[in-house]
């Protein structure tokens, strides 16, 4: 596949463009962010998206979705990093039907067309610790009664709180560093009840916390087969590192233009700061740097339709290069706009807040780098 | 069966039969390298052999009209022999700045005529061709230059001098900017020009390098006789066909430099491994060197990824144009900090010099070569110069 997107995607891009500019730009997430609201994204917006068929782009037609394939999901998710729209895309939209396109048919009749009219939020609960580590899965699901019974804690859970369920992944046999042993359950809201809080991270989306204590899912609550669930768990994280890469491909592209428009226009003795080669070469520089990024993404996004056995690769590459250069595009966005950068009133330190928060999430720089390094041999 | 899966399997057979076993082998050093022209020394029948057979089929450049000696191909086709070719390792059959730089040039802005007496010898292999760009006092500036051209009625004489001209003293010919309007502005009294280097008046001297090497010479010119129809292109308009041809460098540089064997053939870490060792996970002990192995993988797939892309976005109709600094400055920068790791990896073996273990200290003479990567062809903050300017749009001092 050409490393360019057909017509088709470009009026997809462009769609996205238009809709999110208008509906969801950075004032959106401000407002949000000053009316300390709970959820951090718009229940209304999302329903606008599903009417607009994004929220169903993973979900097969049956289900009513219009399963359009993950370029197209990568592209409504650049743009939303370009305008720091907050929803539970990536979670629900992209993960979670991810998940659930390989449950049993009893889960995606239940479960995908709820997503696909945009009124069902599902976030996939995998971290345990302050850092990334899926194989490290501790909380236990063991068989009681005709299920399970869980114990253990899972944080920040993207977009968890208030779900509508939980994919959470518990281990059912070996011990916590092994990659079999892994389950995923889906557990709905009724169950976690009370057990999860709410935590807003500097980015102002929200984050749960969840202690599931003698928590009991019933036998069909098993998503896929029992003890083998790492493989779908990584297809999943895939998904979402992907999606994550895409978001902030697009913060990276935002904030970089509004630098550049910003060093054009601002004058310091006698003439445009964008003049002196100090910030001419530091600005092509990170020019270069965005360009690789657009190729990782893209080419993650594809692999995942025409190469997927290779995705997860693909996914870590995208993952690592986006996150670094995200970070670089946010320091070089602060400090190129000098004083005004640091300021609230400004835009671009939400672009640095967002930034920081997505490279950390799925996996940050030194995770993805070592999952590569191995798959290369060292 | 689609035209191009014929056309892959009548490739696939030609070069069955006419590759010799001896080209299919990876090339042991400089020497097994073929350059052409009229004084070069095959290093086998084979070598011979197998330039012979593809510059008759117009395969050394394979894009190239037929009618110029080129092959003919579509880019579809001419991406299938580049593939079969890799598949039974085949060499190039011929390296050649010809068919790299002057032959794009001269399609562009040849003269019917120069077009069917030069092309069909550069791809034959039968002319070797040196660039005369550089001069003692135009480096980065290269329009400065003062290699000086007068018409003298019924002849062109040049006087100068260049520098930096590679494999000057063993080429045939030298394509030549040369300033033919003293009183222009610099970018506007700048010709093309062509001329044998068998001419009175031409004098080559290598320049012996950090490596060792001497890929470079200066290069005098002494009242140069040079015939009026060697002029390629407009009088004074040379400095358009010379940023089309550094254009055509850099893309060049960017793609040998680059990320080279990032995703095929063998990775920088397991260079490493190899030389070091792993512990007990299969993992490269030195967790510092890891990283940054890793680092330069990540960056090397990246920057492979997007010269792809560059191609299909310029196959889409979208011109590459000055992003070609960016893949030029990118791919150098890359490249040297790929061979700074392939030094740290083998320790004080990559410090030999001499000797069959190290073949004459191969590695650290290729290291050391790196170091010109980023200077020629325009060097690295010349490359975010016209990043800054012609895409950024960033307003000049």
């Amino acid at each position: 596949m050409a490393l360019v997107l057909n017509e088709e995607q470009e009026m997809l891009r462009e769609a996205a463009k238009g809709f999110l500019g208008e509906k969801a730009p950075v004032s959106a997430l401000r407002k949000l962010r000053d009316d300390d609201d709970p959820l951090g994204w718009s229940r209304a917006l999302w329903e606008e998206m599903a009417a607009m068929g994004w929220t169903g782009i993973l979900v097969p037609e049956e289900y009513g979705g219009i399963d359009y394939g993950m370029v197209g999901a990568g592209l409504i998710v650049q743009e939303m990093g370009r305008n720091l729209t907050a929803s539970p895309f990536i979670s629900t939209a992209m993960m979670a039907v991810t998940a659930l396109r390989e449950g049993s048919d009893e889960q995606r009749q239940k479960w995908l067309p709820g997503i696909a009219q945009g009124k069902t939020v599902i976030a996939l609960a995998v971290d345990e610790g302050v850092k990334h580590d899926p194989a490290n899965t501790a909380l236990r699901a063991e068989a009681h009664g005709n299920g399970y019974r869980l114990n253990g804690e899972k944080s920040y859970i993207i977009d968890g709180f208030d779900a509508d369920a939980l994919i959470v992944a518990a281990r059912t046999s070996g011990e916590p560093g092994d990659e079999a042993g892994i389950s995923l359950f889906i557990v709905e809201k009724e169950a976690v009840g009370t057990a999860s809080s709410r935590t807003k991270l500097l980015d102002s989306r929200n984050y749960a916390h969840t202690e599931f204590k003698d928590m009991d899912v019933a036998g069909d609550a098993l998503i896929g087969t029992l003890d083998e669930g790492f493989a779908l768990l990584e297809r999943v994280l895939s998904v979402g590192r992907t999606g994550l890469a895409a978001e902030m491909l697009g913060a990276s592209e935002q904030s970089f233009d509004m630098t550049m428009d910003y060093i054009k226009e601002r004058k310091q003795f006698g003439t445009h700061v964008g003049a002196f080669q100090g910030l001419q070469h530091r600005s092509a520089h990170l020019y270069s740097e965005i360009e690789l990024v657009k190729s990782a993404v893209l080419k993650a996004l594809q692999m995942f339709d025409e190469a997927p056995e290779m995705a997860g690769a693909g996914a870590a590459l995208a993952k690592a290069k986006a996150g670094e250069v995200g970070v670089l595009a946010a320091n070089e966005a602060v400090q190129m706009h000098g004083g005004i950068g640091m300021t609230d009133e400004y835009d671009i330190g939400f672009y640095m807040k967002r930034i920081r928060a997505a490279q950390e999430l799925l996996g940050d720089y030194a995770f993805q780098a070592n999952r590569l390094a191995i798959l290369r041999g060292f | 069966m689609s035209d191009l899966a014929t056309f892959r399997d009548e490739t696939r057979a030609w070069l069955e039969a006419n590759c010799p076993a001896e080209m299919r082998k990876p090339m042991r050093n400089e020497d097994d390298a073929c350059w052409g022209g009229r004084n070069f020394k095959f290093s086998s029948p084979a070598q011979k052999t197998w330039l012979q057979r593809m510059g008759e089929k117009g395969w050394t450049a394979p894009e190239w009209p037929k009618e110029y000696g080129g092959g003919g191909l579509s880019r579809e086709q001419a991406k299938i022999l580049k593939e079969e070719m890799a598949v039974i390792k085949a060499r190039s059959p011929l390296m050649s700045f010809g068919i790299w730089m002057l032959g794009p040039a001269l399609l562009k802005y040849g003269s019917e005529e120069q077009k069917k007496r030069y092309l069909p010898q550069i791809t034959r292999g039968e002319i070797r061709w040196c660039q005369g760009y550089s001069e003692p006092g135009a480096g980065s500036d290269l329009a400065s230059l003062q290699t000086r051209c007068e018409d003298k009625g019924n002849h062109y004489e040049i006087t100068g001098q260049k520098v930096w001209t590679s494999y000057a003293d063993k080429s045939d010919w030298i394509f030549c900017l040369v300033r033919t309007d003293r009183e222009a502005p610099k970018h506007q009294g700048i010709s093309f020009i062509l001329f044998d280097m068998q001419s009175e008046g031409v004098s080559t001297k290598p320049i012996t390098l950090i490596s060792g090497r001497s890929p470079f010479c200066e290069t005098f010119f002494d009242q140069v006789k040079v015939p009026k129809e060697n002029l390629v292109g407009t009088l004074n308009k040379g400095w358009d066909i010379a940023k089309y041809l550094l254009t055509h460098e850099r893309a060049m540089i960017g793609d040998s430099g680059g990320g080279g064997g990032a995703l095929g053939g063998r990775s920088l870490g397991q260079i490493a491994v190899n030389a070091l060792g792993t512990d007990a996970q299969g993992r490269l002990a030195d967790s510092a060197l890891r990283a940054d192995l890793a680092r330069a993988e990540i960056d090397g797939w990246s920057f492979l990824l997007t010269m792809e892309r560059m191609k299909d976005e310029a196959k889409a109709g979208q011109g590459i144009g000055a992003r070609s600094s960016m893949l030029k400055y990118y791919g150098t920068e890359l490249n040297k900090r790929r061979y700074e790791l392939m030094m740290a990896s083998k320790g004080h073996g990559a410090l030999e010099w001499e000797g069959e273990a190290s073949r004459d200290g191969e590695l650290p003479r290729a290291w050391l070569r790196t170091k010109a990567n980023s200077i020629e062809g325009g060097t690295s903050e010349v490359q975010l110069n016209i990043i800054s300017k012609r895409i950024l749009g960033l307003p000049a001092t």
